[in-house]
């Protein structure tokens, strides 16, 4: 049986765009204790393994990927006591240029903040699932493989 | 509750296999015994599936192994490598 996870505000998986000053705003909100804000916006490359990508189409698996995220962030709260943090992940059709990922850590000190930002990315690369798909202008179209870079970067905070 | 369990494949898996869910009889004690099962189907399930170390697995949202047991009512799904961000 599949229990339902907790709902959070703080992790959101959505076809449409973010804005960045608005989503780190309305996080800091009532926090007057936050001093250090990072945010990571990943963006949709126009190269791919040498080639040229025209669509990026993202999949992910509902229920498990909100989990999954969730667990990441609650891990990144509880090594680095952050005040405040968000997770938005994109899925659909996407285009060079759109961007992907927003990672916010809110910290009172500026150190927790950046560690935890890189954190949360390099946990959600290996462990939220999620899957690329890529167009080239040709019209083939393939799967993004992993990247053994990627699992090498995760390693590094010893999970 | 009903004595199937629910099956699900993603991404390059579920076009390769050309299916995204389905329901099987909960007659598998282990994830390897549900796998032996699908590789019965032909060539395809056996390396997209059974023979694949790069397979992942998950039991009920949670990451999972060959070795996790089943029971009746649980959601199992395959897929490749995860590729997010």
């Amino acid at each position: 049986m599949i229990l339902d996870s907790t709902l959070t505000p703080f992790i959101k998986i959505q076809q449409h765009d973010f804005d960045l000053t608005t989503e780190v705003l309305a996080l800091r909100q009532g926090h007057k204790n936050i001093g250090a804000v990072v945010s990571f916006v990943g963006t949709v490359r126009d190269i791919n393994e040498g080639d040229e990508v025209t669509v990026l189409e993202l999949e992910h698996y509902p229920g498990m990927t909100e989990k999954a995220l969730e667990k990441v962030r609650l891990e990144a709260h509880k090594r680095w006591s952050l005040e405040a943090s968000l997770i938005i992940h994109r899925i659909g059709s996407l285009h060079p240029e759109d961007q992907i990922v927003l990672v916010v850590a809110a910290s009172q000190h500026r150190e927790n903040a950046f560690f935890a930002a890189q954190f949360i990315m390099d946990s959600l690369k290996t462990n939220a699932p999620f899957w690329k798909k890529e167009t080239l202008p040709s019209g083939e179209v393939r799967w993004v493989d992993s990247r053994i870079s990627d699992s090498e970067a995760q390693k590094r905070w010893k999970v | 509750m009903d004595n199937v369990i629910h099956i699900l494949y993603f991404a390059s898996f579920r076009e390769q296999l050309g299916q995204a869910e389905e329901r099987l009889p909960a007659s598998y004690a282990t994830v390897s015994e549900l796998l032996a099962e699908l590789a019965e189907r032909g060539e395809y399930w056996k390396t997209v599936l059974l023979e694949n170390q790069n397979l992942q697995i998950a039991v009920n949202h949670n990451v999972a192994s060959r070795e996790t047991s089943l029971k009746a009512g649980d959601e199992v799904a395959f897929f490749p490598p995860v590729t997010g961000g």
